[in-house]
């Protein structure tokens, strides 16, 4: 492990790496103040830019300060407007905004950066941790597993949709394995489902299908619905410092949702927004009477655990990406697909074969967290000067970095129609409560889903290997359990709450 | 019927359709060869058509209801005419008209008139403050991408 520090440490702080950390905080910061850009649609902006850096550390780096950059901006707008640009943040306006309200903006920002730099510094440790040891026990994992364990990812990310949309997920998650059957495959050199249409011969680019699932949905809705865009005045922010019994209060809280955010985070298909939910939650339950009262009118305890157990859980859901090559959440599952547009592939053989993009990612995160809380914070005034552009400028702008984040890719002008036309079905698809993050984590996972099973059915003659390997088998299990059990009992739930109302 | 069944329903022809093309006319193109080995270019296709067919029916008859003190959604669709649904109308026309026009009329006009005719839709009107910002933009967009990424973009109309 320290050889592995060493090598990342050497690779993080080449001068290129290092500027590329500072730019991806500052412009993940900036476009996750503005309303309705979340990390998701960020990242696929700048996978185009960090696909043409060529080198894969580097992209990484990159995207991975952008998600930091992301999830920081949107804190800063939940705090000052009430309006969290990302999902992750939602919980943070709880107790921020309430805090603003009373003058304390400075404060506030000043607790979400120490709480989101401790959060994902902890997390960071943790990861450095636990990750090659997961990849050690990955290592002993055949085809046959990592096809029964991207099964249990899908299932459970469908699962964690909730009550009433589990099917709506399952769905979209077999719309996104279908969409990715489109094209040739890499095992039978046959096209398929292109309909005769040379455009589909390769398939679908993931970046068209990202933006169109995201970035395109959100700025419509900002279009038809202008309250989403609240403006703020965004200058007036001051008194960035906090006391000593401040910090002595909000302590204990960092230490345990780093740790609950971590380990949520590492859940597939959980991520930052549940951690911070439930980081909240918790944090509520156990307070003294007196805190109690306190949250959701300016507490700074509430303001700290879902800020940490945010910034946790992001790192935390870097886990299963670098360690078993298959993504938890919407974001890291465009992060895979860019490594893999980069030729690199995520799994336990990353840190064996190419250990500089393994480590120097984790240095990286030290480093973003860093530039977040030195750099960012002292520049919040100004950059919340960003909530100020009106937004008749604002929408096109974001309009046409979609438009030219899937053309660069492909250079292509067939793929802004494809995108004009996915991103009009997607936007349909939120009117009616579909979940749009395991549509484009099942495609991204399609291909590898089919190779594994394939190379499998080929090594075992057929559907011997369920069988064969009781492992399999166990994955498998869990995964049908992961789905059916929560309607299941929401069923029974029901069927329950149905018989009092009878019996009245 | 609620627009979530009835997507379902469009799922469900999609997933028939793609289920028809797997089991039934995918199989008649494969080489002699390939039809020795236990996986064929169809057998994944055929699980999947077969899972999304149940799932979509699932929605479709309601076998699973959803939780009655849901939040209220961010847009509501039964009244989608309250919301600027004209404007977003005419941006995906813009960005139709914007795909169509990039390769003739070159990077720099189509997106100076993308920039500019999309904030006109939305009601801007100070055409002295917005062309020059926007040209600005592009002209930094452009250098960016062409100088910078060294991605070819044509920038002038096609008959320079």
């Amino acid at each position: 492990m320290i050889e592995g520090l060493m090598i990342g440490l050497s690779a993080a702080f080449s001068l290129q790496n290092l500027l590329m950390v500072i730019f991806g905080c500052l412009i993940g910061t900036f476009i996750g103040m503005l309303p309705g850009l979340g990390p998701m649609s960020i990242i696929a902006i700048m996978i185009p830019v960090a696909i043409t850096i060529g080198d894969p550390s580097a992209a990484l780096i990159l995207l991975a300060g952008v998600y930091y950059g992301a999830i920081f901006g949107g804190s800063t707008s939940s705090i000052l407007l009430n309006a969290p640009g990302v999902a992750g943040t939602v919980a943070s306006s709880f107790d921020g905004y309430p805090m603003a309200r009373k003058g304390q903006a400075g404060k506030a920002l000043t607790i979400a950066a120490i709480s989101s730099f401790a959060g994902g510094s902890i997390g960071a440790l943790l990861l450095m941790i636990f990750a090659p040891m997961l990849s050690t026990v990955a290592l002993l994992f055949h085809s046959a597993e990592y096809f029964a364990l991207m099964v249990v990812g899908l299932s459970a990310i469908a699962a964690f949709a909730g009550t009433g949309n589990v099917a709506k997920a399952v769905l979209m998650t077999l719309l996104g394995l279908i969409l990715a059957t489109v094209g040739e495959g890499a095992l039978f050199n046959l096209p398929r489902f292109t309909m005769g249409i040379m455009d589909l011969q390769s398939g679908l680019s993931f970046i068209t299908l990202a933006m169109a699932m995201f970035a395109l949905p959100e700025a419509l809705f900002l279009v038809m619905n202008p309250a989403r865009s609240a403006q703020g005045d965004g200058g007036k922010i001051t008194g960035l410092r906090i006391t000593r019994e401040e910090g002595r209060k909000i302590a204990p809280v960092i230490g345990r949702q780093s740790i609950q955010g971590f380990f949520i985070g590492v859940l597939p298909g959980a991520g930052a927004t549940i951690a911070s939910f439930l980081g909240y939650a918790v944090e509520r339950n156990i307070a003294s009477k007196e805190e109690q009262k306190e949250f959701g009118h300016g507490s700074i305890k509430g303001l700290a655990a879902p800020e940490t157990a945010n910034n946790a859980a992001c790192t935390g859901s870097f886990v299963p990406l670098l360690t078993l090559g298959i993504p938890g959440s919407g974001t890291t599952a465009i992060l895979l697909g860019a490594l893999i547009a980069l030729n690199v592939t995520p799994g336990p053989r990353l840190m064996i074969d190419e250990p500089q993009i393994f480590w120097a990612v984790i240095i990286s995160m030290y480093i973003g967290n860093l530039v977040l809380l030195v750099l960012n914070l002292p520049l919040i005034p100004y950059i919340a000067k960003v909530l100020t552009i009106p937004r008749n400028y604002l929408i096109p702008f974001i309009l046409f970095f979609t438009l030219m984040g899937s053309y660069i890719g492909q250079n292509n002008a067939t793929e802004l129609l494809l995108l004009v036309g996915m991103g009009v079905c997607a936007t349909i698809l939120r009117f009616a409560d579909y979940p749009l993050a395991p549509l484009l984590i099942g495609f991204i996972l399609g291909r590898m889903l089919e190779d594994n099973f394939a190379r499998s059915m080929q090594l075992y003659d057929g559907m011997g290997f369920l069988i064969d390997r009781p492992m399999t088998l166990g994955l498998l299990v869990i995964a049908a359990l992961l789905v059916v059990v929560p309607s299941y009992r929401a069923r029974r739930a029901k069927a329950r709450a149905k018989g009092i109302a009878d019996g009245d | 019927m609620a627009l979530d069944r009835w997507i379902a329903f469009v799922i469900l022809c999609v997933a028939l359709a793609y289920g028809y093309a797997a089991f039934f006319t995918m199989d008649q193109l494969l080489p002699p060869f390939m039809q020795r080995n236990p996986i064929w270019p169809s057998t994944f296709p055929k699980v999947l058509a077969v899972l999304a067919i149940l799932t979509s029916l699932v929605i479709l008859l309601g076998l699973e209801k959803a939780d009655a003190d849901k939040k209220p959604a961010d847009i509501d669709y039964r009244r989608l005419g309250e919301y600027n649904i004209g404007q977003a109308l005419l941006l995906l026309g813009l960005m139709v008209a914007y795909a169509l026009l990039l390769r003739p009329a070159g990077f720099l006009l189509s997106t100076v008139g993308f920039l500019t005719v999309g904030a006109m839709i939305l009601g801007e009107r100070k055409l002295h403050y917005l062309i020059p910002i926007t040209a600005l933009a592009t002209g930094i967009v452009w250098y960016l991408v062409e100088g910078v990424l060294g991605i070819f973009l044509r920038p002038l109309p096609i008959f320079f």
